[in-house]
């Protein structure tokens, strides 16, 4: 029986040029950092140098605040309606220039194609396109009160999702009034840099936004800085206490949207090859790199076997390998850090006797790799079902009642995100009052639209990112 | 291939399960985004034409027109001995004399329609006639259409007992059940139709006549391949599926076997699991096969009309 192998089918990256060495955008303007300091950005799939990327100091932090500052006090009197021109236009300007930087989001992150063609790009330019809708509508968001900008925003955004998440950020500070200094991820800093381009494409004033680069120090400094007004901080749950205690007594608004451990809970009467799917998408969409994942699984006993049969036939149509071909569907680990803490969360739970199993695929000699991984036969109890590993690595648990899965669901830290799938509706509405996590997904998961609010419950941080609710965190209400 | 057995009504509800409409939707379109190209594209088109049931189902077909396409059939492209045959003729029943005549011993098998194709409203009886005579005559191959009117009732025993009928109808013929999709309005249901025929011992599931207007779509494939593939699994057996009705260009067959590929997986990229019935797709395949060996695409008129 001869194999379809589909032959490779690359996307051309002609359509990106990467420069040997960035600047800092601030101010409008591209500064060379008064630090003088560099890093190297790579492309994870082949560990290949990209560019120079400045590493921000206290000065430059500094310089960046005071022209977030000379600009807020414009940019909040200016006519709401031309507010959302600009917003329109940015987003205008990323649907334009899609292509660009979806290739540019694949090469500096290591994602499938596929996903920042089709999902992070155009999410990420819906989120314009709705905050731009709000801007002059915020009278309608609070009845009866007036919504007043915060000033300064400071935005420390991760590396899964670099442009989404700089989109999630910057679409509402902008639209209520205020002005941002945003700091992409150490190794994920060129679409913000693309962006930078973008924002003065579209003729936005100066300083309205400012992108510094840098490492964890940048964006303590950044975050630390007496002349922000709000932090706004998406990544994991330690940094996000760090970031909370040293904001304590200082009078800045916070926001955190931090880790997770989801629960996706499949009921027997479940459609199971669309479960199945869901599954995949759960913990393999981006490489599991999600802070929603469904990295837990929780199957209802009498289907365990057979879903988890089906799960590994599903396992072997995956196709891992370079990110920029259109047919790959698991790309590159983002970090040889990354990579390191998913192969000992993993070796952990192989000590702790889980069951492991992992597609057969054959891994690429160059750059940071992880095949998708399923441990069954895990228990609550295990380190591999409490701790967030953001990696393609699965924890399969069972149930037998509704009350045991609402009850494992919610046994844990965290509390961003679950998944439920069954034929029954009234099921769902029981499952969903009882799961404290920010999002209940029915019979889907992993699905984003700008209008629906997203946060977490506990240790997954509070704020909402997303939808009307999404504005608040940026506004005073008077 | 294997003689069907029927495997009894029992077993369809043991497999049972149940289709997620946006689930399946988003399924097809994430599998509608494989990109093949090159050797890839090259392996699918002459696959799609090994698994090709080139079909002629009009009033006016006549015994000439079925010796013209006979030979289309044998020699897709008659100056290109690359091109391998097709899988079968696929036409009326009264037709199956000549077809047997002007195909010989070409390994192109003569598939009928019978019972009562397309409405398969008439009575029983005289339905399974209809596919005698058709195997008599000298067919390999008979499509058959179910009762959608009796599912949709939810009368599933009435057509297990039909298929079940025509199944011994057909004696050492294979038996392709045409569920007829577009008239059965939800997923599950066509989920339910295939593992009733299945059941009741049909070869092959067919999504269409292509006598309506909503044939065969992607999301329909994924759920049948699915059914296909939890019956297999529940026993043993390798049921194949057939894709018919506006399936025009090459991109679509291409499509179709992505869907195949990745859900029942390369045992059944084989004319003997999977077939895509059409009357139009073969020439638009072979144009797209010169075209990727040559780097252009030639004149439509170099491309045999039968």
């Amino acid at each position: 029986m001869p194999r379809w192998d589909y032959a490779p089918a690359p996307e051309a990256t002609d359509i990106v040029t990467v420069k040997d060495t960035y600047g800092l955008f601030i101010g409008g303007e591209e500064v060379e950092p008064l630090s003088g300091d560099y890093f190297k950005t790579i492309n994870p799939a082949t560990e290949e140098v990209l560019a120079a990327i400045p590493e921000a100091g206290l000065e430059d932090i500094e310089a960046a605040v005071a022209a977030a500052r000379k600009a807020a006090g414009t940019w909040a009197a200016i006519a709401p309606a031309d507010r959302a021109k600009y917003l329109f236009r940015i987003a205008r300007a990323m649907q334009e220039r899609q292509r660009e930087l979806a290739v540019l989001e694949t090469m500096n992150g290591g994602k499938p194609i596929k996903e920042s063609r089709d999902i992070d790009v155009p999410l990420a330019a819906a989120h314009f396109f709705y905050y731009a809708g709000w801007a002059d509508k915020l009278e309608f968001a609070f009845p009866g009160r007036n919504a007043e900008p915060l000033g300064v925003c400071a935005q420390v955004i991760p590396w899964n999702f670099p442009l989404l998440m700089l989109a999630w950020k910057i679409a509402p500070a902008l639209a209520t009034g205020n002005t941002v200094v945003l700091k992409p991820a150490e190794t994920t800093p060129l679409t913000a840099l693309l962006f930078a381009q973008i924002c003065h494409q579209a003729g936005l004033p100066a300083g309205v936004v400012n992108i510094v680069t840098g490492a964890g120090e940048t964006g303590a400094a950044l975050v630390n800085h007496p002349g922000v007004d709000k932090v706004a901080f998406t990544g994991s749950t330690e940094v996000g206490k760090q970031i909370q205690r040293s904001l304590a007594g200082s009078g800045k608004h916070l926001s955190l949207e931090l880790g997770g451990k989801a629960a996706n809970i499949v009921f027997a009467d479940a459609p199971l090859d669309q479960a199945v799917e869901g599954i995949v998408n759960g913990i393999f969409f981006n490489q599991g790199h999600v802070c929603c994942a469904g990295s837990r699984l929780l199957l209802q006993e009498s289907i365990a076997t057979r879903v988890v049969s089906k799960l590994k036939r599903r396992l072997s149509t995956l196709r891992l390998g370079d990110p920029l071909d259109k047919n790959t569907d698991i790309g590159a680990i983002n970090s040889r850090a990354q990579l390191d803490k998913i192969k000992e969360l993993v070796g952990v739970g192989v000590d702790e006797g889980a069951e492991l199993y992992q597609a057969p695929c054959e891994l690429p000699e160059h750059g940071f790799w992880f095949p998708p991984t399923v441990f069954t036969g895990v228990s609550q109890s295990h380190r591999i079902a409490q701790e967030e590993i953001f990696g393609p690595v699965l924890s399969v648990l069972t149930f037998r009642t509704e009350d045991e899965a609402v009850e494992k669901a919610n046994n844990t830290p965290y509390g961003l995100s679950a998944g439920v799938w069954t034929d029954k509706g009234s099921r769902i509405l029981w499952m969903a009052d009882r799961l404290k996590a920010g999002v209940v997904w029915a019979n889907t998961f992993n699905r984003f639209d700008p209008a629906s609010p997203f946060g977490g419950f506990k240790e997954s941080g509070f704020g909402r990112e997303g939808g009307r609710h999404g504005l608040e965190p940026y506004v005073r209400l008077t | 291939m294997t003689r069907a057995v029927s495997e009894g009504p029992g077993i369809v509800e043991r497999i049972g399960g149940s289709v997620d409409a946006v689930g399946v939707e988003q399924r097809a379109a994430a599998l509608g985004t494989r990109s093949i190209k090159k050797e890839a594209k090259l392996f699918g088109l002459d696959l799609a034409i090994r698994c090709c049931d080139l079909t002629t189902l009009e009033g006016a077909d006549s015994p000439s027109k079925i010796a013209q396409l006979a030979s289309k059939a044998m020699r897709p492209a008659p100056t290109d001995p690359s091109i391998p045959h097709v899988a079968a003729l696929c036409i009326y029943p009264r037709l199956v004399a000549p077809a047997v005549a002007a195909l010989g011993d070409s390994g192109v098998a003569v598939a009928s329609v019978a019972g009562g194709f397309p409405s398969g409203q008439a009575p029983l009886d005289h339905r399974l006639a209809e596919i005698e005579t058709a195997v008599s005559d000298g067919a390999d191959e008979i499509d058959i259409v179910i009762s959608r009117g009796a599912l949709l009732a939810g009368d599933q025993d009435a057509v297990y007992e039909e298929v079940s009928r025509a199944r011994e109808a057909c004696g050492s013929a294979h038996l392709k059940v045409i569920l007829e999709t577009g008239e059965l309005a939800s997923y599950d249901r066509i989920r339910c139709a295939s593992l009733v025929a299945m059941a009741a011992g049909a070869d092959f599931i067919k999504t269409s006549t292509g006598k309506i207007s909503l044939a065969s779509t992607h999301p329909t494939a994924v759920v049948m391949a699915e059914a296909i593939r939890d019956f297999a699994e529940a026993t043993g057996r390798a049921v194949g599926l057939k894709v018919a009705g506006g399936i025009k260009t090459a991109k679509e067959a291409l499509r179709y076997l992505v869907i195949v590929n990745e859900t029942l997986g390369e045992e059944w990229l084989d004319p003997d699991r999977f077939r895509i019935g059409a009357s139009s797709v073969l020439n638009d395949i072979l144009m797209q096969i010169d075209k990727q060996r040559s780097g252009v695409y030639s004149d439509p008129d170099r491309y045999t009309k039968d």
